[in-house]
């Protein structure tokens, strides 16, 4: 069935069957392959978008859901100048990141994160991701990255 | 720049050596513009998808393909039998080591798709490919295999029994390779001598590395051509290269590419050669068709090789004033249903030569038998062969010190390798070339406050919580490797390492890695090298590997050698670099090439003002108008093969602390603090990253992480990420790293690597501190993982919870 939706700040109108997943239309077939996909049991995060601006992983989500919603991947995240995000901006600054394949979902996670706790404690960062692997950082500088995003994003505000 | 605490870098250049620059390769990934094998789509792609056994162990009967070819989409159902027919070989073993007396690894078949039997839950018996990946998963579903099922065996103590279920049947014995290392008589002469013997009885628990990318491949084959490419993710391509072509498939080199691009982690599971890497590239040249398998989550857990896996009994002999005189070490090893691609090398060649640590234990003897069962495939997984021979030695150095009542760092101060003794020769073939040891130890007391726990104990106990602090120090080998004494010990090929570097007429410069990059920060930390050694910014160096068909071979990144093997080539390569530019700027300049001399990026008459740029030295290479053509090729790109001399030493000291709820058995691991010897240091930050990163994957091995098998089915029970517990972002502690350095005396760049090391010193530091909160009830091991059941099993097995009064 045709789903109409806003990604990333523009309407996309695409043709999803009744069992597809949000991480894969986005992947699949509307070509944004910066979701990633780390697992099959809702466990890893790596699919982390934001639908209405709340942090929702994307593998288990049907895209039948989805009409008339706004989505964000990790790709609307940044300017259309290609100005970071003040989280992106973080994550480069802290060495928030490795391999990159859990990044998006990680930084996904955070931004929604901050957004609700402007001011967190280590603590509460490292709860606030504590739906995402990352099995390359050991976390340390993710929770310097959300702590430090979520000061940069109380500034831009 | 800022560095992290702790780490030292003298920066003149800020994208130089020592300097703490941030990522080159960060924006890609923050953007979610990188390219992983899963992201490719190529024209009129094929999706596939393998039907894996269910049963541990059976003959496969019969394979009905007929309901399954029948089904919307269905392209083509392939099996063991077809494979045989096109005369595709079996997945070759590239380390196998020789036993005692001689005897050779056993190497059975390893078929890519499996034939007349499955040996693994897990195990491939068909591939099923569709226009679509829905398609082939229900297309999957409905190819029916009958399995005549057998009795498995899953443990490698049963393995061993007489009568055992053989996995191969003319291998009754179930054993691969039984292996020793070192001198049996002299060791069990100074054990006749001992004061005292310290025993350990040990696991080294089974784990499942999982990579945050699951494996992928893509096969692809141009017809008009003859042209193969793989698209994998892989930690060597050239090596998938040599072994697929060469082995597997029968494809000319020539005519075959493989693209490892970016690749989300490694840990050593990418970094062997899949079998669904050669059906992939086989299945794509019948069809004619690209054909795409990305991995599940669930299919990774029963089809990425395993890691660890051993059952130790060691004994330490010591005398009155517990000084180490000898190490008798006696493991049994899983290799699983077949023989991964190094299974045989990691419990032997690199476990046996770590026992010595970084002791002067005179005499030590290690035997090794290595045992088929039917589980998943074991191989190298970050520290390989290292984290378990650490474990064992530095569990039972513990043990030994509260036998004897002799404080834990003191033991260790007395038996340590002084500075001065360097280079030392131990009774197990290695020869560390440099360490200070004792440094790192003394660094770690003061940063750990070893003497200040007693009060934080005492602070603990008043909350009703056990406190408890483990050290531990160790050494790795590192820098795979010297392929002189690698192919003396087993290994089929070379393990140098190479690069080269392309000056475009414009002075900028493309680097050309052997090596491949996979979260490790490479093109970063290479091209720092190159702007620090012809001072051109970083911005203007770009790093590319991992496509055969653009990086010359190389041997790929595992064993912690990109930077002391990889780095020390591209330091070659810039060598000559800078020596053909001086020739060329001697030319320009009218003096002699003996005369130039190239700082700050300018060649110069040495003793004159008169000097050209790199910059200038590069078009004029390009540009030979006023060039000496008939003694000087025009051009400037070099490219250098580095083997080393040696494998390299990292050595450290690590120290945690835990609290243990004696209610409830949960073990809160509160401070972890390292000091490093990994020699110099490039990248400050990445080092950082690496270290803790490790530590963390080594705390998931000692608290959390259990590959666990159901002994009489062989059904794995962790099989996914809610049976099998991963470190999460509120597990772990601040962890504190802090660098001491020597450097490493027989490469350019002095560095002996750092990406294994927190695997290799965690568990063992972890579980001695756990022990060490323990103790008072008698408790004087604990095995991995110590999660609340077991430590809540121990605790009350030992008298209760009431019995934590101290």
């Amino acid at each position: 069935m045709l789903i109409q939706f806003v990604l990333n700040g523009k309407p996309v109108a695409v043709d999803v069957a009744a069992y597809d997943l949000l991480a894969d239309v986005v992947r699949e077939k509307l070509g944004l392959t910066g979701t990633h996909i780390g697992c099959d049991t809702s466990q890893c995060g790596a699919c982390v978008v934001h639908i209405d601006g709340r942090s929702v992983k994307s593998c288990s989500t049907l895209a039948v859901t989805l009409e008339g919603a706004k989505v964000t991947t990790i790709e609307g995240l940044a300017s259309p100048s290609g100005q970071l995000h003040p989280m992106q901006q973080a994550f480069h600054e802290q060495h928030g990141l490795q391999c990159g394949f859990c990044t998006p979902g990680m930084v996904m996670s955070a931004v929604d994160f901050a957004s609700r706790n402007p001011n967190p404690t280590p603590a509460e960062a490292a709860a606030g991701i504590e739906g995402n692997f990352c099995r390359c950082t050991g976390y340390q500088n993710i929770v310097k990255s959300v702590i430090a995003g979520a000061a940069a994003m109380r500034v831009v505000k | 720049m800022n560095h992290p605490a702790g780490i030292e870098g003298a920066v003149t250049n800020p994208t130089g050596i020592g300097a703490s620059m941030r990522r080159k390769e960060d924006m890609r990934f923050l953007m979610g513009r990188g390219n992983y094998v899963a992201d490719i789509k190529l024209p009129d792609m094929t999706a596939g998808v393998f039907v894996r056994s269910p049963h541990a162990h059976a003959r496969i009967v019969s394979i009905d393909k007929k309901a399954a070819l029948a089904m919307p989409g269905v392209v083509d159902v392939l099996t063991g039998e077809d494979l045989k027919t096109d005369g595709v070989g079996g997945l070759p073993c590239a380390w196998p080591v020789v036993g005692k007396g001689g005897a050779p690894t056993k190497e059975p078949a390893h078929p890519a798709i499996a034939q007349g039997k499955v040996r693994y839950v897990g195990d491939a018996v068909a591939f099923v490919i569709a226009e679509s990946l829905a398609q082939a998963r229900n297309a999957a579903e409905a190819v029916v295999v009958e399995y005549d099922v057998l009795p498995a065996v899953v443990g490698v103590l049963d393995a061993i029994k007489p009568g055992a279920v053989a996995v191969f049947d003319d291998i009754p014995d179930n054993v691969c390779v039984d292996w020793e290392l070192g001198d049996k008589h002299a060791t069990e002469a100074a054990f006749k001598k001992a004061a005292h013997i310290a025993r350990i009885s040990l696991v080294n628990n089974r784990l499942v590395g999982n990579p945050m990318e699951p494996r992928a491949a893509i096969g692809a084959f141009d017809r008009s051509r003859g042209q193969h490419t793989l698209y994998t993710t892989s930690q060597f391509p050239h090596i998938v290269k040599l072994l697929m072509g060469n082995f597997v498939l029968n494809i000319p080199q020539h005519k075959l590419r493989v693209v490892s691009p970016d690749v989300g982690g490694g840990f050593g599971v990418k970094q062997f050669h899949y079998a669904e890497e050669a059906v992939v590239t086989w299945a794509a040249k019948r069809l004619g068709r690209p054909v795409k398998w990305v991995c599940d989550r669930s299919e990774g857990f029963i089809s990425d090789a395993h890691g660890r896996d051993h059952v130790t009994e060691a004994e330490m002999a010591l005398d009155e004033n517990g000084k180490f005189l000898a190490l008798k070490v006696s493991t049994i090893a899983n290799m699983g249903g077949y023989l991964s691609t190094f299974g045989p090398n990691i419990p032997t060649n690199l476990y046996g030569p770590l026992l010595a640590g970084v002791y002067t234990t005179p005499a030590i003897y290690c035997e090794v038998k290595a045992v088929f069962t039917n589980t998943v495939p074991v191989d190298a997984y970050r520290g390989a062969g290292r984290p378990e021979a650490t474990f064992v030695l530095e569990r039972l150095v513990d043990v030994a010190a509260s036998e004897l009542g002799i404080d834990k760092a003191e033991i260790r101060r007395r038996n340590m390798i002084p500075s001065n003794a360097y280079p030392y020769q131990t009774p197990v073939m290695m020869e560390y070339d440099s360490g200070d040891p004792g440094g790192c130890l003394t660094k770690a007391l003061a940063n750990a406050d070893w003497n200040g726990f007693p009060a934080r104990k005492a602070a603990s106990a008043a909350k009703g919580k056990l406190r408890g602090i483990g050290l531990c120090t160790y050494v790795e080998a590192c820098g795979l490797a010297p392929s002189r004494i690698a192919i003396r010990l087993g290994v089929r090929g070379g393990l140098f390492e190479s690069a080269a570097v392309r000056v475009h007429p414009t002075g900028q410069v493309t680097v050309l890695m052997g090596s491949h990059n996979h979260g490790q920060g490479h093109e970063t930390t290479f091209a720092q090298i190159v702007s620090e050694r012809l001072s051109i910014p970083a911005e203007n160096i770009e790093i590319v590997f991992g496509d055969t068909d653009k990086v010359q071979f190389g041997l790929g990144t595992y064993g912690s050698r990109s930077l002391a093997v990889g780095g020390s080539a591209l330091w070659k390569a810039t060598d000559k670099v800078i020596a053909k530019g001086k020739k060329i700027a001697a030319h320009m300049l009218e003096a002699a090439d003996t005369d130039i001399e190239f700082a700050d990026g300018m060649f110069s008459v040495a003793g004159t003002d008169r000097a050209k740029s790199f910059a200038e030295v590069a078009l004029s290479a390009h540009f030979p108008v006023d060039y000496p053509l008939e003694i000087l090729e025009p051009g400037l790109e070099e490219q250098a093969f580095y083997d080393p001399v040696n494998f390299t030493f990292p050595c450290g000291a690590h120290i945690a602390e835990v609290e243990i709820d004696p209610e409830t058995g949960v073990v809160e691991l509160l401070s972890y603090v390292c000091v490093d010897d990994i020699g110099t240091v490039i990248n400050p930050m990445i080092v950082d990253g690496q270290i803790t990163g490790g530590v963390v994957q080594g705390v998931g091995q000692a608290l959390y992480e259990d590959c666990v098998y159901d002994p009489e089915s062989g059904q794995l029970l962790s099989g996914s990420f809610m049976d099998y517990c991963m470190p999460r972002a509120d597990h772990v502690p601040k962890v504190s790293v802090e660098t001491h350095i020597t450097k490493c005396t027989h490469n350019p760049l002095g560095s002996k690597g750092c990406g294994e090391l927190g695997t290799i010193g965690s568990p063992a530091t972890v579980i001695n501190a756990v022990v060490d909160a323990l103790s008072h009830l008698g408790v004087n091991h604990i095995d991995m993982p110590a999660s609340p059941h077991r430590v809540w099993r121990v605790i009350n097995e030992a008298g209760g919870a009431a019995r934590v009064a101290q």
